[in-house]
C-alpha cells in the first residue's frame, strides 16, 4: 500500500484562540516536511491533528498507512528499567529487540525515571523505528539530543524516506537532512490574531 | 487482539499491584483492616452491638478502601502519552479500559473479600453475617471498580482530580452499599441479587464511559 498524507483547508482552534487557518498539504512516499514556527503557533496541535488525535476546527485529513507519533510524552513506565519499559511496546507491536541498533544497550537496566531527556527521546525513537509505521510524525525530535544523536535522527529519517515512508517533523532547529520541504506556520496565522 | 489484551492486562496488573501508579494493593487492604480494628475501640467491646453493626462497617470500609487506588489509576498513563500511543495503534479506548477495569478489580477486590475473615473475627460477626458479607462483596466490588474506573477517567485531566474522584465515588457507589448492607440488616440473600445487577450494569457501561472520557480529554 502506498503511504500518503494530505490535509485540506485545516483550521485549528485551542480554547478561544484560532491558531491556524487555511492550511493544506499533500505528502507522497519519500517526502519529508519540516514544520516551523514560533512557540505556541500550533506545531504540536497540527501534528496531533495529522495523527487523528485532535479534531480540526475545520478541514479534513486523509491518511493511508500506519501512523507513528513521537512527542514530548515518551509513554514509558517511569519505574521500570528501560529494557522492560520498551519490552511492553515490543509485545504490543510484536517487534524484535531494537535496543542494540540504537546504542541503548548500556541503558537497558536503568529505570526510565533516571534517564535524561535526550535518552528518553532516543528510546522513544527506537520504539517508533521498531513499530515501523509508514507515516512518522515527530514533534521536536531534536530536543535534548547531543550532536551525535542529532545526526543519528537525521540518518534514521533519511532511511525512512528511502523506504518510501513519509515524515512530518516539527522543529525550530535546522534538521540535519538535505532536500526537505519546509512549511512556515506564520503564513497560516489568521489576520485577526489577537 | 486477544494477545494485545493480555499484554495490556499484565502491564496494568503489575503497575496496580506494585503501587507504581499510586497506592498499590497493600494500602487498601491495610486501610480496610484498620477500620475493622478501630471500630471496636471507638464503640466499645460489646459483642452484641458489634455483631449488629459490624457488617455495615465492613461495607463502609470496603467502599472507602476502593477510593484509594483511584489516584493514578488513569491520570498517570494519560499524562505519559500511553492512551495516544494506543490510539495510533488502533487499540480502542474501550478495549484499554476493559483491561484496566479487570486489573483494577483484581488488585483490590479479592484481597478485600479475603480480609473479611479477619475483619469478621475483630467485629465478632456470626457465620451467617460473614456469608452474606462475602457474597455481597463478591457481587459488589466489581461495581465499585467500575465506578472507580469511570470516575478516574473523567477526572484524569483535571488538576486535583484525585481528591475529586474520591468525593464522586461516594454517591455513585451508594446503591451498592444500600443493597449490600441491606442484605445484612434483613438477613436476606435475595437482596444481593440487586447488588449483582447494579454491578453488572456498571461493569457493562464503564469501558464505554471511561473510553469516551479519554477521547474527550484529548480535545481539552
Amino acid at each position: 500500500m502506498q503511504a500518503s498524507l494530505s490535509a485540506t483547508d485545516i483550521a485549528c482552534r485551542r480554547g478561544d484562540r484560532l491558531l491556524l487557518r487555511g492550511l493544506s498539504l499533500d505528502l507522497k512516499p519519500g517526502d519529508v516536511l519540516q514544520v516551523s514556527g514560533a512557540n505556541g503557533m500550533g506545531k504540536s496541535s497540527l501534528l496531533r491533528i495529522l495523527a487523528g488525535l485532535l479534531t480540526p476546527y475545520a478541514g479534513t485529513v486523509q491518511r493511508e498507512g500506519g501512523i507513528g507519533l513521537l512527542d514530548e510524552n515518551p509513554a514509558l513506565d517511569e519505574h521500570l528499567p528501560l529494557g522492560k519499559a520498551l519490552g511492553f511496546w515490543r509485545s504490543v507491536d510484536s517487534t524484535p529487540d531494537t535496543l542494540i541498533a540504537h546504542g541503548l544497550e548500556p541503558l537497558m537496566d536503568v529505570p526510565v525515571r533516571y534517564l535524561s531527556t535526550g535518552q528518553r527521546k532516543r528510546a522513544a525513537l527506537a520504539r517508533l523505528d521498531a513499530q515501523g509505521p509508514q507515516i512518522w510524525l515527530l514533534d521536536e525530535p531534536l530536543n535534548g539530543l547531543d550532536q551525535d544523536a542529532i545526526a543519528g535522527v537525521g540518518a534514521l529519517v533519511d532511511a525512512h524516506r528511502r523506504a518510501d515512508g513519509i515524515c512530518v517533523l516539527a522543529s525550530h532547529q535546522p534538521f540535519p537532512l538535505d532536500d526537505i520541504q519546509m512549511l512556515d506556520l506564520a503564513q497560516f496565522q489568521p489576520d485577526f490574531a489577537q | 487482539m486477544s494477545g494485545t489484551f493480555t499484554t495490556l492486562l499484565s502491564r496494568d496488573l503489575r503497575n496496580l499491584l506494585t503501587g507504581a501508579h499510586g497506592a498499590g494493593a497493600a494500602l487498601p487492604l491495610l486501610f480496610f483492616l484498620s477500620i475493622a480494628m478501630l471500630y471496636p475501640f471507638a464503640v466499645g467491646p460489646n459483642p452484641t452491638l458489634l455483631a449488629k453493626t459490624g457488617g455495615g462497617v465492613v461495607w463502609i470500609a470496603a467502599l472507602l478502601a476502593a477510593i484509594l487506588p483511584l489516584d493514578g489509576l488513569i491520570a498517570r498513563d494519560l499524562e505519559a502519552g500511553f492512551f495516544d500511543q494506543f490510539k495510533l495503534r488502533d487499540i480502542s479506548e474501550e478495549w484499554v479500559m476493559t483491561a484496566r477495569l479487570l486489573a483494577h478489580w483484581l488488585s483490590f477486590g479479592p484481597l478485600l473479600i479475603l480480609a473479611c475473615f479477619p475483619a469478621a473475627a475483630l467485629l465478632s460477626l456470626d457465620g451467617e453475617t460473614l456469608k452474606l458479607l462475602v457474597l455481597g462483596l463478591i457481587a459488589g466490588t466489581p461495581g465499585l471498580a467500575a465506578v472507580g474506573v469511570m470516575i478516574a477517567a473523567l477526572t484524569a485531566s483535571l488538576r486535583g482530580g484525585a481528591a475529586l474522584a474520591g468525593l464522586l465515588l461516594i454517591p455513585l457507589a451508594l446503591p451498592i452499599l444500600i443493597f449490600g448492607a441491606g442484605a445484612l440488616a434483613r438477613s436476606d440473600p435475595a437482596t444481593l441479587g440487586f447488588v449483582g445487577a447494579i454491578s453488572l450494569l456498571l461493569v457493562a457501561i464503564a469501558p464505554f464511559a471511561a473510553g469516551a472520557a479519554i477521547r474527550a480529554s484529548r480535545e481539552g
